[in-house]
């Protein structure tokens, strides 16, 4: 039997004593760091924290301020949910914070629910689900699963980071200001929007957050085209690494009609051009003269937002789902300790999803009139685009069959996904048909289809990401009983949210309602159901406490685990130390040998085959050609 | 037994200098199998993003346009000559553009500056041209709200101007700090001139469709 023998640098070793030398070089990194950071020599903290260009800082910056602003949208909807629930009555313990402008006595004026509202949907979407999946997951993720040493372009990747918070901050700094913020749903639709107050804030911060957004996307897009590892083909990439690379082309190319768009009515509300401003323009009985003598000369089109508006924000759906999918995709292969079912049919359904979600965006405007041709045309492809979801689920779904599953927390949570994101994709059917869609346009029914989706489809999907890669960006682990306390109560009350709206909304009850329907005959007999989802949903908010409480105990006292903690095939677990070198993320420059998921490989020691460990029977890979970027160090092998 | 320390990957190897950057792979050359340095790709990126967004106007500009009937021909109210005169200065700077980065991958800085010097005009010359007829048309009290055509005449065109101004500020940059950088980094500067002039062709092609259909349609 002959021995196994890898090239290290120039020399050959026998395997065990190749592993020895880079487990070695490793700590001699490690060590090296730690004398650094105590020497003193190194970058003032500002730059080492605040204005940092290493992916990983960002991607931890974007992480810490998506999470509080997803606690800060789950708080405006709690507010909402009170007034809902107990329409009229003074809110409990914050009601006299919010001000007499707002809220005279406690009690919610209708004005300051409409903020509330919009202002809900624009932080869970722009500023809380998407930097949390593309700006944390992606930014630290990604170059590590890729053998990277860092993005394509570090500056530009903080340039995103200091883009996104700032249009955060005008966002919500609209809140304080006379007129109070944007009012107007997150989809701002005009003539409405263009008359209506806050607006203004809204769209330059809308500005800032699309330009972010942007230059994300090219670093993205670079970072995985030009700087994957030597081996690292592209049928070899982490589902995860896929699903980043489809979302990062949707927001560059979907996200620029937006930015259009915002131009325009940013034009109509300061230069008073006309683009969205329809001549003759009645509000409430009120004649508004545009284009008889008013500011505003009339002839524009209300329509032409809506269009620009969901050309983007349909691709935005799948920015907000394909990343979770790709969270999911890893936990599930670490977890079931087996291959992916169908990993080249997951990456063609994510790559055909992606090609479809730019020509289905007219299926949220059936009821406006855009005619029955158009309708057929969209409702046509809203079926096409159901069919590469249901693969990705299917795929996922049968991957769990004849696996020994590791309960673990993350596991638990991508579990839940599959059904959950079920029901969001199933109930989305009859509203892509535009003969349902005119029933349950605009009810509750919509509103509870698509936070099944967002909710306990991307949030749990987050949550099993932030599990699974604590023990990556601490070298600690959270706790799983804490976590397992998390996971069960935020199941049982996310359901008590949001399944009752399906209820409601075949029942009729309008979505956007400042009472919850209580004015309207036909919501009667459903409007028991607000209470209980209000208690719910305060119920969801304690079910959090474990999370966090969990979440900055162990950051400084959880358990420490080993460089590998789940026992992963992928690059950033099997090729660097837990946490990841602060400057350059891998002692030895990773090459790759095999698919991301070869887990319980036929005739390996152990249950799991990183993907730079190298075969015996294959030959070294040839030198890279030219450029010379990508260095190798355990490279070749042979026989002796 | 080997010595560990010998085998760090370049790219981790900081030694003890703090300050050293990473470097990043395929920042200069051409990746074999992709055949493009990163800074092309990001342009690439870009300016397919860029597409998008003055797709999403010009649509936006058939779409109001196809919706009014009493929507004015371009060329009774607007200068067209003047148009005509801004659409060669910025042919002719696409052209200039290319040979400074001919020459400077040839070896020739000075040559090469001359001609980024050049483009530099025609950027100016441009936008003289533009404010000129931008004042004319405000003399006339003709502003974005006066209609639609208006309307979407100044935000393309605007938003046009905005990127030439763009393009104008990198070529500034590049002049100026040529001489340093070219001794440095000879095709990492190379590089940097061909990036920001395929933003410059691009720019450009955004007024060769802007003119025919503001101006002429």
């Amino acid at each position: 039997m002959p021995k196994r023998q890898l090239r290290v640098g120039t020399q050959w070793l026998y395997v065990d004593e190749a592993e020895k030398l880079l487990r070695e070089a490793m700590r001699i990194q490690a060590e090296e760091q730690k004398k650094l950071l105590a020497s003193g020599e190194v970058l003032p903290w500002y730059r080492r924290w605040l204005f940092s260009v290493d992916h990983k800082v960002i991607g931890i910056q974007y992480g810490i301020t998506a999470l509080l602003f997803l606690l800060l949208g789950f708080g405006m909807m709690l507010l909402m949910r009170w007034q809902l629930a107990m329409p009229g009555k003074p809110i409990p313990l914050v009601g006299d914070l919010l001000g007499a402008a707002n809220a005279p006595g406690g009690v919610m004026l209708p004005e300051f629910y409409n903020m509330l509202g919009a202002m809900h949907g624009t932080v869970m979407v722009f500023l809380a689900i998407v930097p949390l999946a593309v700006g944390a997951f992606g930014n630290y993720v990604v170059p590590l699963q890729i053998g990277a040493p860092d993005m394509a372009f570090p500056k530009l990747n903080m340039m995103s980071y200091w883009l996104y918070l700032p249009g955060g901050l005008i966002m919500l700094a609209s809140f304080f200001l006379p007129g109070g913020a944007a009012n107007n749903g997150w989809t701002s639709y005009p003539p409405l929007s263009v008359i209506g107050t806050g607006q203004t804030w809204w769209l330059i911060g809308m500005v800032f957050l699309i330009t972010s957004s942007l230059l994300g996307s090219v670093n993205f897009i670079v970072t995985i085209v030009q700087l994957r590892a030597k081996g690292l083909t592209w049928m070899r990439l982490p589902f995860f690494v896929w699903a980043q690379l489809v979302t990062a082309f949707l927001l560059l190319l979907a996200f620029p009609p937006l930015e259009a768009a915002a131009f325009m009515q940013l034009l109509d509300r300061v230069a008073n051009t006309s683009f969205f401003m329809p001549s003759g323009l009645v509000v409430s009985g009120t004649p508004q003269d545009v284009g008889a003598g008013g500011p505003y000369a009339g002839g524009g089109n209300p329509l032409l937002w809506q269009h620009l508006f969901w050309f983007l924000a349909h691709p935005e759906v799948y920015v907000l789902i394909l990343p979770g999918m790709g969270i999911i995709a890893e936990v599930i292969a670490n977890n079931t300790r087996k291959p992916l079912w169908g990993y080249r049919s997951l990456v063609g359904a994510a790559v055909f999803l992606g090609f479809m979600s730019f020509v289905v965006w007219a299926h949220h405007m059936f009821l406006t009139g855009m005619g029955t041709a158009i309708s057929a045309f969209f409702q046509t492809t809203t079926m096409i685009i159901s069919i590469p979801s249901v693969i990705i689920l299917t795929a996922l779904i049968i991957s769990l069959w004849g696996a020994s599953i590791r309960f673990t927390t993350p596991m638990l949570f991508a579990l839940a996904f599959l059904p959950m994101f079920g029901i969001g994709g199933l109930t989305g059917l009859p509203l892509g048909l535009a003969a349902t869609d005119i029933h349950l346009h605009d009810t509750y029914y919509v509103i509870g289809h698509f936070h099944y989706v967002v909710a306990p489809g991307t949030i749990f999907a987050m949550f099993a990401g932030i599990y699974y890669w604590f023990p990556k960006v601490t070298g600690r682990k959270m706790s799983d009983r804490l976590g397992k306390i998390h996971f069960w109560l935020s199941l049982i009350f996310i359901n008590g949210v949001f399944f009752p709206m399906f209820i409601q909304g075949l029942a009729g009850v309008s979505r956007r309602l400042y009472d919850g329907g209580a004015q309207y005959q036909h919501a009667q007999p459903v409007l028991h159901l607000n209470k209980f989802m209000s208690t719910s949903a305060l119920l969801l908010l304690f079910a959090q406490l474990p999370f966090i409480y969990n979440f900055f105990k162990s950051i400084w006292w959880g358990e420490r685990v080993g460089a590998n903690h789940w026992e992963a095939t992928t690059l950033e677990w099997a090729a660097t130390t837990s946490p990841p070198l602060a400057h350059g993320n891998f002692a030895v420059t990773p090459v790759v040998y095999r698919g991301p998921y070869e887990y319980s490989f036929p005739g390996h020691d152990f249950d799991y085959y990183p993907q730079n460990v190298p075969e015996p029977d294959q030959p070294p890979p040839a030198a890279a050609p030219g450029g010379g970027g990508i260095q190798q160090a355990a490279v070749a092998q042979k026989e002796s | 037994m080997a010595d560990a320390h010998a085998i760090h990957a370049p790219g981790a190897d900081h030694g003890h200098d703090a300050h050293h950057e990473i470097e990043i792979p395929f920042t200069v050359h051409a990746r074999p199998d992709t055949g493009l340095y990163n800074g092309k790709l990001g342009i690439w990126l870009f300016l397919a993003s860029e597409v998008m967004l003055f797709g999403a106007l010009f649509s936006s500009l058939v779409l109001l346009r196809t919706s009014d009937p009493n929507w004015p021909h371009g060329y009774n109210i607007l200068n067209v000559w003047l148009a005509m005169v801004n659409t060669f200065v910025l042919i002719s700077s696409s052209v200039t553009v290319v040979l400074a980065w001919a020459y400077m991958r040839l070896g020739d800085l000075k040559k090469g500056k001359v001609f980024l010097l050049l483009t530099l005009l025609c950027g100016f010359g441009f936008m003289i041209i533009k404010a000129i007829e931008y004042g004319t048309k405000f003399s006339h009290h003709q502003y974005p709200s006066t209609n639609n055509f208006f309307g979407t005449y100044y935000l393309l065109t605007g938003l046009h101007g905005l990127h030439v101004v763009g393009g104008m500020v990198v070529f500034a940059y590049l002049l100026v700090t040529a001489n340093k950088w070219y001794a440095a980094k000879r095709d990492q500067f190379t590089n940097r001139v061909e990036t920001t002039g395929l933003y410059w062709h691009f720019v450009d092609l955004v007024w060769i469709f802007l003119f025919p259909v503001l101006y002429l349609l």
